[in-house]
């Protein structure tokens, strides 16, 4: 039964965008809906029978590797199943009344972004290095669309220049793919590891599939398409697009170094990697300081916190730092990834309700969207790592790992990327609690939101401060098939 | 030389034409073709790593190479489709960035 739920996972929200597709959003909205929570169940299913039975795996068809593709899910797969599934069922509870009145264009949404969402979930289950490609093009080619949605002349310069740089990626990619599979024969995500070892065409192609993923998850310094891509889309597409999209690449850049190269995993090596990673925490970190508009605020944020994720690389060969710094990085990317698309989503009820987002309109504004405000506040409070936030937990299990080992500088960055969150979203809510200035335009009476899109974003965000209760079930479904070194 | 190796160092040659291609060109549609030519030698390299052994021909790399074709046709029409739109809305046929 078990084995069932994973490519259920896939083909549920892949045949819901079908029929969403054929008979129209009008009459299919109930589709949408039970596709969403069949997808949510299923995910959670996945993670229970994980964190009971250990790693599930499935077969596609039947067809046994090395000929078929093999799913499977341990618990690094099972938690971002969930994540992604959790953030999935808020973003379309969302996107319902957000898009309504947009016409014929906010129907292209649901066929996209329910691809996606299968897509993603495929990409947290393959096993296998081809497939994985396909995934990674399914995904730049739903997010392309969704970052053009809005069809004028900055979102589409953005969506253009993020699909040459994606699909140049996913070239570079499948190039070390290619390599891999004519050194050693095989597609398979652990046996071409196991088999390749550390020859030099195993380290030519960790280089060029390391890069690709680099230039989809927008690592510095590859970083320049995701700040406008992701601030001019809809707030919805938005949100998945930073909260899951980026980082289901990083996810991979994690898989593939400690699963099928951990033999290539020198200290240098780790420091270059890491290096990009602490130079992304703080680049990011200060242009979100520097924006205009909130979108952009968040954007520039996500670059940052995903840069976190790739400090694991210099900490886990280290035997004292391994397991808190594993630990940590998986926290972080759930907690980003609910954090995330829990701002993105307030963002866009300010959107919705005063006609944009610059930051400089948003004074006086609290009264008036205090539920998207308190969303808001508390999501920023979870990226700056601050109790009692599932951010706080992911920073403090980095910090600990990097600090037993006796890696300052790491935890410096840490530090350092907390602080200069801080900064940023402290300017945000204090324009948004500023007083009206005398003589200002007197602030309109906004529009009233639905109670979807105004609780939407609270829900998503407060699950982040569930992880705090829910930590210790959370890191032993982790352990669940974790590769030696980290367990 | 092996035939293997040879059609490899095309595949090479190709690959650093395309990435070059890329980089200098301004052109979105010459763009768009620089990744097209990307592809192909990366399918070239493919191919001639299923002719590694000269009695016998691996077929999995031609699954491979025919998946990716059809991927690559699919987002080679949705980047021409959006180069299209973004020039009939801005009379422009490179990105803002580009511009001299």
């Amino acid at each position: 039964m078990s084995g069932v739920a994973l490519p259920l996972s896939f083909f549920v929200p892949l045949l819901t965008a079908l029929v969403v597709f054929v008979i129209g959003v009008r009459r299919a909205y109930g589709v949408i809906l039970l596709g969403a929570l069949t997808t949510l169940a299923v995910a959670l299913y996945v993670a229970y029978a994980v964190a009971v039975g250990g790693p599930q795996v499935h077969y596609l068809g039947g067809w046994e590797p090395p000929l078929g593709v093999e799913l499977y899910a341990d618990g690094l797969s099972a938690l971002m199943l969930a994540m992604t599934a959790l953030v999935g069922a808020g973003v379309t509870l969302y996107a319902g009344p957000y898009l309504r009145g947009k016409g014929h264009d906010g129907e292209r949404f649901w066929p996209l972004w329910l691809v996606q969402w299968a897509t993603l979930n495929g990409t947290f289950l393959s096993a296998d290095l081809f497939n994985l490609y396909v995934m990674l093009e399914l995904l730049t080619l739903t997010a392309a669309p969704l970052a053009a949605m809005a069809g004028d002349r900055p979102s589409l310069a953005a969506a253009m220049r993020y699909l040459l740089l994606a699909l140049l990626g996913s070239m570079a990619y499948l190039l070390g793919v290619a390599l891999l599979y004519g050194g050693t024969g095989t597609l398979h995500l652990r046996e071409a590891g196991e088999l390749a070892g550390a020859e030099p065409y195993t380290a030519v192609a960790a280089a060029l599939m390391t890069a690709g993923l680099f230039a989809k998850a927008a690592v510095f310094p590859l970083h320049i398409w995701l700040m406008p891509a992701h601030s001019n889309a809809p707030a919805p597409a938005s949100a998945a697009l930073s909260a899951l999209v980026a980082k289901a690449g990083l996810y991979l850049v994690l898989r593939l170094w400690l699963w099928t190269f951990p033999a290539l995993l020198s200290a240098p090596m780790g420091w270059l990697i890491g290096g990009l990673g602490a130079v992304a925490v703080v680049y990011g970190s200060v242009q979100a300081l520097r924006q205009p508009r909130l979108k952009q605020v968040i954007a520039y944020s996500t670059i940052a916190q995903l840069g976190y994720l790739l400090l694991l690389l210099p900490l886990v060969a280290l035997p004292a730092a391994a397991v808190s710094a594993w630990h940590g990085v998986v926290l972080h990317a759930l907690a980003h990834g609910f954090a995330k698309a829990g701002a993105f989503l307030a963002a866009g009820n300010m959107i919705y309700c005063l006609g944009h987002d610059r930051l400089e309109g948003l004074r006086g504004v609290t009264p008036y969207l205090s539920v998207t405000l308190l969303a808001l506040g508390l999501a920023f409070v979870s990226l700056m790592g601050l109790p009692p936030s599932g951010g706080f937990l992911a920073k403090w299990l980095l910090l600990e790992g990097a600090l037993a080992a006796g890696q300052w500088f790491w935890g410096g960055v840490v530090l350092l990327g907390g602080l200069i969150a801080a900064a940023y979203s402290f300017r945000v809510l204090a324009l948004a609690h500023a007083e009206v200035p005398h003589g200002y335009a007197e602030i309109r009476s906004p529009r009233r939101l639905p109670p979807a899109m105004e609780w939407a974003p609270l829900a998503l965000v407060l699950l982040a401060y569930g992880m705090l209760l829910g930590g210790v079930p959370i890191l032993e479904l982790l352990d669940q098939g974790a590769p030696e070194g980290v367990r | 030389m092996t035939q293997a190796a040879f059609f490899s160092l095309v595949a090479g040659a190709l690959s650093g034409i395309a990435i070059y291609g890329l980089i200098t060109q301004r052109h979105l549609l010459r763009r768009i073709l620089a990744v097209n030519v990307l592809g192909n030698s990366v399918f070239l390299l493919l191919v001639a790593l299923a002719r590694r052994d000269p009695d016998y021909v691996d077929p999995v790399p031609h699954a491979m190479v025919l998946t990716g074709i059809v991927i690559a046709v699919s987002a080679t029409a949705f980047a021409l489709v959006l180069a299209r739109r973004y020039y009939s809305e801005t009379g422009l046929t490179h990105l803002p960035e580009d511009e001299e």
